[in-house]
């Protein structure tokens, strides 16, 4: 057994199955059964990850706590999601009288639906992504962006005031960081010249001097634009720091008040989904897919690494849950419309002065230059010194 | 597979277009109508450049990517135009929009 | 193969449309506008383009459904009051619609199979976009900005000082 073999057990795996069919079957037949197991074993992978990180969230902020988070059920607590599934699915099931039944109920099960789709494209090992699409980030995008819909069929639909103004939030935020999300990819895509994540984590491949990889990361207009699709995909996910359309004490859950039991699950697995599709891609896009960071190391199998990375990017996620508080909605949206989309727009600039100065050492230096002008001169206009001065209160008469 | 099964659907599509702004009385349907037409004009655009033009000059690509565009725009101008007048005469029926008559 | 999709896809294209243009209910009928898009959308891609329907989802159903949906609730009338149906704008359609199934089936040039498929990559849209078509692009950036501020000062009300 070489290293390819363990690297690629998987397509095997699928290859072997396949071959029952392939002698019978006509060619339409072998490619829907095809296409069904790439399905069955992404949502299998991702299901489980996300009963998974559901506990590992709570055990690493209670640790965060100084205390033990769940640790009753099963060794270290970790077959809590199961006892958390049972409670979910025999609860009752409350549906509002004059609400809206139809789209009370499509609401959470088309969240879901958008985000395990925008699931597919991402490739997890060598030869392993589910569906090839030659506009892949787009798609991405595309189903990320028919999220924002469903989230307002679900504040309708409740015939609720919090759940409208929730849903009113909750799409004011997601709107707003719709274009940082896209512009802050834009430089990855104009660098390497194709929408396609195999063609994007193949251009990473490279080793400088034989030891440093070639992630987009490591430039500075890719750490940049990096740390800003971080952020928005933050945003975009509705987490802490930005989780103001669930924030309890303000709006009771937001959109998703009037759900209760199995709907409530569907809208928290939806949450989460969506947070390890855009960890995902900000794998592919900036921290090299499943490439492994130094040339000696590549004996370990390549979907080892993709979840490797992942790991580290959702315990950031987890980390900023328990250490920040939440942000003021007009303030989210002050952030993206006057730091973050003209940085991103920085990041553009910046990757194109790094790919015409020829890749040298002058080029990193000439794009850092760029970011850090724009970053002080954003800091002198948007005059954040003055938002740091004493209050001043008004009282009512 | 031919050409004429796909202009067919699309001009069912855009009958039924027609239809919606035809027969409704809120403003903002009329706009889906016209939507509606929209799109059904944009698959007549992909369904000839994909059966009779030369298949590597995206000449049906371009036309209807800019289509989207522009139908994106006057959406866009048009809802907003559905909200002052609606602010104005607090009413969305296009048959109270009567002002000018006579 | 493709004869089962494209008959799957028109049936639930059309009935979406059917819906968005008949029912009383405003949302439901946005959101089968929504739907409409996702039948169109792969419509494009049954055609072989792709990207335009990539497209498509992210500006119709992204940005358009999303438009429509808020301009209902800021403008709430939930029912509409249905004065019994118009039946001159149903009549008028199926003309229109007759006229051009006639028109389509009378011409014999149009019933031809699919030419060579040819793979249209995202690569060359964005070659002659920037290269070929530069200038129509400006121009539609143009327009969407002068849409968008349009947009805007309609909306915006008028400071009472």
């Amino acid at each position: 057994m070489s290293v390819g073999a363990v690297d690629q057990v998987f397509i095997y795996f699928k290859q072997w199955l396949l071959s029952f069919l392939s002698g019978h079957a006509p060619d339409w037949a072998i490619q829907i059964a095809s296409s069904l197991i790439n399905i069955a074993a992404v949502l299998g992978v991702f299901l489980t990850l996300f009963a998974l990180i559901s506990v590992l969230e709570r055990k690493i902020l209670g640790r965060m706590q100084n205390r033990y988070g769940p640790n009753r059920v099963g060794p270290f607590g970790l077959l809590q999601p199961v006892a958390d599934g049972i409670k979910m699915l025999i609860k009752e099931d409350v549906v509002p009288l004059r609400a809206d039944k139809l789209i009370h109920f499509l609401a959470p099960v088309l969240i879901a639906a958008a985000a395990i789709l925008s699931l597919g494209v991402i490739p997890y090992g060598r030869n392993m992504t589910p569906f090839v699409i030659d506009g892949g980030i787009l798609f991405f995008f595309a189903v990320g962006s028919a999220t924002e819909l469903m989230v307002f069929m679900a504040g309708w639909g409740s015939n609720n005031k919090y759940s409208m103004l929730g849903a009113m939030r909750a799409i004011a935020q997601m709107i707003s960081y719709e274009l940082p999300l896209i512009i802050t990819i834009l430089p990855v895509v104009m660098i390497v010249g194709s929408l396609n994540p195999d063609r994007i984590v193949a251009a990473q491949r490279y080793y400088y001097f034989g030891f440093a990889p070639h992630w987009f990361v490591l430039t500075p207009w890719g750490f940049t634009a990096f740390i800003l699709f971080f952020v928005s995909g933050l945003v975009e996910s509705n987490r802490t720091p930005f989780d103001v359309p669930e924030g309890e004490s303000e709006i009771v859950a937001g959109h998703m008040t009037e759900y209760s039991g199995f709907k409530y699950a569907t809208f928290f697995m939806a949450e989460y989904l969506g947070m390890f599709a855009v960890s995902g891609i900000a794998v592919t896009l900036f921290l090299g897919g499943w490439h492994a960071p130094l040339p000696w190391l590549k004996f370990i199998p390549s979907y080892v690494w993709f979840f490797l990375k992942l790991s580290i990017l959702l315990f950031v996620y987890i980390w900023l849950r328990g250490t920040l508080p939440r942000t003021r909605v007009d303030q989210v949206m002050n952030f993206a419309w006057k730091f973050v989309l003209p940085m991103a727009f920085t990041c553009v600039i910046s990757a194109a002065v790094w790919h015409y100065a020829g890749h040298r050492l002058a080029a990193w230096f000439w794009s850092a230059v760029v970011i850090v002008a724009v970053y002080f001169t954003l800091s002198i206009f948007l005059e954040t010194k003055k938002k740091f001065a004493p209050r001043t209160y008004r009282f009512a008469e | 597979m031919t050409l004429s099964i796909f202009l067919i659907v699309s001009a069912a599509l855009f009958s039924i277009g027609l239809l919606a702004a035809l027969s409704r009385r809120h403003a903002i349907f009329i706009l889906i109508g016209i939507e509606m037409m929209l799109a059904a004009a944009n698959i007549n655009f992909i369904a000839f450049w994909r059966f009779t033009a030369t298949p590597t000059q995206p000449i049906g690509v371009m036309v209807a990517i800019f289509a989207i565009a522009i139908a994106a725009a006057e959406a866009a101008v048009g809802l907003a135009m559905v909200i002052a007048v609606y602010r104005h005469f607090r009413s969305t029926n296009v048959d109270q929009l009567n002002q000018l008559k006579g | 193969m493709s004869a089962v999709a494209f008959v799957i896809i028109s049936i639930l294209t059309l009935s979406a449309a059917l819906a968005a243009a008949t029912n009383p209910k405003l949302m439901h009928a946005a959101l089968s506008f929504a739907v409409m898009f996702v039948g169109i959308s792969a419509f494009f891609f049954l055609l072989g383009a792709e990207f335009v329907g990539l497209v498509q989802i992210f500006v119709y159903i992204g940005a358009v459904a999303v438009l429509i949906v808020f301009t209902i609730l800021l403008t709430r009338h939930d029912q509409e009051k249905t004065r019994g149906f118009n039946w001159s704008g149903v009549v008028i359609s199926i003309a229109v619609f007759a006229g051009l199934v006639w028109a389509i089936l009378g011409t014999k040039s149009l019933s031809v199979a699919p030419g060579r498929f040819a793979f249209v990559s995202v690569r060359r849209i964005g070659e002659l976009l920037m290269i070929n078509y530069a200038w129509p692009l400006l121009c539609v950036g143009v327009l969407l900005t002068a849409a968008l501020i349009g947009a805007l000062i309609l909306v915006m009300e008028d400071k009472r000082e």
